[in-house]
C-alpha cells in the first residue's frame, strides 16, 4: 500500500480530479493550502502592484494498493501539467497498515478498490 | 434676532419679501418678480418663516441617509479593507462614534458648533446656550437656511441633520490609524477631537459668527469642515502612530472582503444624496441640483479611477472602482450647491486623477502608513473640492456665488485661506491630543495586540467563527 499525496495548481485542481477518477481512483481527499515557492502571484491595490508570498494550491491525498500506484502518478502528472514554473509535486509513502473501520478488514482489503 | 443667523443669503433680499406675497402668481420667475417688486416698492412686512411639512420631511429623511453612510457604510468600506483579524474593531469603532458623538452632540456639540457667543471668541466657537437643546421648542423654526427664507425646518431637524455630519468625519480618520490602535485610547482621542477640532471647526465655516463664513468660504455639504479636517488629522495620526508591522515591508495588505468594500461604498454613495442635497435644508431645486452634480461628480470619479487602474496595472479593479467613487463624493462635497453639471464632470475625473496619484506614488515615496488611505482620499479630494468651489462655482446655481471661471478670482482666495487655516489647526490640535492621550492612556497598540489582531484583543470576540 503507497500513499499518495499531491500539491496542485487551484486551477488544475478539477481536472485532475477528473483524471482520477477515469483512472479508478475514486476516493480521496484534499485540501486547499497556502504555501511559498518560486512561483509568484501579483495583486494590484490602489494602484500599487504587490506580491503576497504566499501561493495557494490544493493538497490531495489518498491511499492505494500497490498495483494502482502507477497509473494514479501517471494520472495526476499528465492532468497537473502547465508546463510553468508552479506545476506542484506528487509524493509517495509507504503504507504499514490500513483498517476499514466499519468491518475491520485490514491491509488491501481495506483499499477500495472497483475491480 | 433671525437676521443674526441668516447663513447664506442665497436670494437678493427685497426677493425673498416679495415671493409670499406673490403666492397667487403662480408661474412668476425671478425676472417678472423683480419687475414687479420694481413696481411695488412699498412691501416692507418681513414675511414669518414658518415649518414647511415638504421641506421638514426630506429633511428628515436626509438624516437618516447620512446616518447610514457610517453605519454601515463607512464601517463596511473600511472593514472590508483590513485584515479579517481587524475588522470588528473596525465596525465597533464606528458604531461607538456613533453613540458617543451623538450625545456630545446634544450635550453642548450642537451649541459649541451652531451657537453663539459673545467676546473676542464669537468667531471662533459658540458658547453653551442650547447646550442640552435648552430652549429648542419642537415647534420652533431652523435659525438657518440656505435658499428657502420662509419655508423652513424645525430646529430640531437641524439639529439632528448636523449630528450625523460631527459623527461621520471623526470616523473617517479611523482609516488612518486602522489596524494598530488601542482601542480606549482611539476613544478618547476621537471625543477630544471632536470637541476641540470639529465643533469649532464647523463653527468658523457654517456659523452665522464664524470668521471663515464671514469671510465668504464657500462650504455648501462640508469639504473643509468634515473631509480636509478629518483628513489632515489621519495623516497626521498615520505619523504620529508610525507604521504597521507587517511581515513583508510593502504596507500593503489584501483587503479581507473586498464584497464588503463594495457595499460599504454604495452605501457611502446612496447616503450622499442625503448629505449634499440635503444641504440645502429644503426640498427645492437647489437641492435636486446638488443631488445631480453629486452622482455625476461620483460617476465620473469611479470611471477615470478605473481608467487609471485599466492603463496603468493593465487592469480595473474592484477596489479601485470603489475608491474612485468615494474620492468622486468626497470632492464635489463642497461644490454640491454651487457648480453645474459640467463643473461636476471635471471635479470628478480630476479627483480620481489626483488621489491616485497620491495613493500610489507619494504615500510610498513619504513611507507614511495611512492604512485605509483616509488622507489620500479624503484630504486630497477634500482641498482639491474646496479649490474646485472656487474655480467653477457658477451665477447659474445660486446667482449670490461665483468662482474664478465666473470672473470671481477673490473666490479662490478665500477657498485657499479656508484649507490653509483648516489644514493647520487640524493638523496641530490633532497633534497635541495625540501627545495628551498617548501619555495618558497609551494609544499604540502592542506589537502582540497587533499580529493577534484588534478583535480578540480588544474585543475578546472573532468575525468568523468556524464553530458550526
Amino acid at each position: 500500500m503507497k500513499k499518495i499525496e499531491a500539491i496542485v495548481r487551484k486551477s488544475k485542481f478539477e481536472i485532475v480530479r477528473k483524471a482520477l477518477h477515469e483512472a479508478d481512483i475514486d476516493f480521496l481527499s484534499w485540501w486547499e493550502v497556502k504555501g511559498q515557492g518560486t512561483a509568484k502571484q501579483g495583486l494590484i491595490f490602489r494602484g500599487v502592484a504587490y506580491d503576497v508570498n504566499t501561493i495557494d494550491r490544493v493538497f490531495i491525498s489518498f491511499v492505494v494498493r500497490d498495483i494502482n500506484v502507477d497509473k494514479s502518478i501517471n494520472a495526476i502528472l499528465k492532468s497537473a501539467y502547465t508546463g510553468e514554473s508552479g506545476d506542484g509535486r506528487v509524493f509517495v509513502t509507504q503504507i504499514e497498515q490500513s483498517i476499514r473501520i466499519r468491518t475491520g478488514d485490514h491491509g488491501d482489503e481495506s483499499l477500495y478498490d472497483k475491480k | 434676532m433671525i437676521k443674526k443667523y441668516l447663513k447664506y443669503i442665497g436670494l437678493p433680499v427685497g426677493l425673498s419679501m416679495v415671493l409670499p406675497v406673490l403666492t397667487f402668481a403662480q408661474d412668476s420667475t425671478a425676472v417678472v418678480t423683480n419687475t414687479v417688486a420694481a413696481i411695488v416698492p412699498t412691501v416692507t412686512a418681513t414675511p414669518v418663516p414658518f415649518i414647511s411639512a415638504g421641506n421638514t420631511a426630506w429633511m428628515i429623511m436626509a438624516s437618516a441617509l447620512v446616518m447610514l453612510m457610517t453605519i454601515p457604510g463607512l464601517a463596511l468600506f473600511y472593514g472590508g479593507l483590513v485584515r479579517s483579524k481587524n475588522i470588528l474593531n473596525i465596525l465597533m469603532q464606528c458604531f461607538i462614534i456613533m453613540a458617543v458623538i451623538s450625545l456630545e452632540w446634544v450635550a453642548f456639540g450642537y451649541s459649541n458648533a451652531f451657537g453663539s457667543s459673545t467676546g473676542i471668541l464669537a468667531p471662533f466657537i459658540g458658547g453653551f446656550d442650547w447646550a442640552f437643546l435648552k430652549g429648542i421648542g419642537i415647534n420652533e423654526v431652523s435659525p438657518y437656511y440656505i435658499s428657502q427664507a420662509t419655508e423652513r425646518i424645525p430646529h430640531l431637524v437641524f439639529v439632528l441633520f448636523q449630528g450625523m455630519f460631527a459623527v461621520i468625519t471623526p470616523a473617517l480618520i479611523i482609516g488612518a490609524f486602522a489596524e494598530r490602535i488601542k482601542f480606549r485610547g482611539f476613544l478618547i482621542f476621537t471625543v477630544l477631537w471632536a470637541i476641540f477640532v470639529y465643533n469649532p471647526v464647523a463653527h468658523w465655516v457654517w456659523s452665522a459668527d464664524g470668521w471663515l463664513f464671514k469671510l465668504g468660504a464657500l462650504d455648501f455639504a462640508g469639504g473643509t469642515v468634515v473631509h480636509i479636517n478629518a483628513g489632515i488629522a489621519a495623516l497626521v495620526m498615520a505619523v504620529m502612530l508610525g507604521k504597521r508591522k507587517l511581515p513583508n515591508g510593502q504596507h500593503i495588505t489584501p483587503p479581507h472582503n473586498v464584497p464588503f468594500v463594495v457595499i460599504g461604498a454604495a452605501l457611502l454613495w446612496f447616503g450622499w444624496f442625503g448629505f449634499n442635497a440635503g444641504s440645502g435644508l429644503a426640498a427645492d431645486g437647489l437641492a435636486a441640483s446638488a443631488f445631480l452634480v453629486t452622482h455625476v461628480a461620483a460617476a465620473s470619479a469611479a470611471l477615470s479611477w478605473a481608467l487609471l487602474d485599466w492603463f496603468i496595472n493593465k487592469k480595473p479593479t474592484v477596489v479601485g472602482i470603489s475608491t474612485g467613487a468615494v474620492a468622486g463624493l468626497v470632492a464635489i462635497t463642497p461644490a454640491a450647491g454651487f457648480v453645474d453639471v459640467s463643473g461636476a464632470i471635471i471635479i470628478g475625473l480630476l479627483v480620481s486623477v489626483f488621489c491616485f496619484f497620491m495613493v500610489s506614488v507619494v504615500k510610498r515615496k513619504l513611507g507614511y502608513d495611512d492604512s485605509l488611505d483616509a488622507f489620500g482620499v479624503h484630504g486630497i479630494g477634500g482641498i482639491w473640492g474646496a479649490i474646485a468651489t472656487g474655480l467653477f462655482a457658477t451665477p447659474v446655481i445660486q446667482s449670490a456665488y461665483s468662482g474664478a471661471f465666473a470672473g470671481n478670482p477673490k473666490q479662490l482666495v478665500i477657498q485657499l485661506i479656508a484649507i490653509v487655516s483648516t489644514l493647520v489647526y487640524s493638523g496641530v490640535l490633532t497633534a497635541v491630543i495625540f501627545k495628551i492621550v498617548e501619555k495618558t492612556l497609551g494609544i499604540r497598540a502592542t506589537d502582540e495586540e497587533e499580529i493577534a489582531g484588534l478583535d480578540i484583543t480588544q474585543h475578546d470576540e472573532i468575525a468568523y467563527n468556524e464553530a458550526e
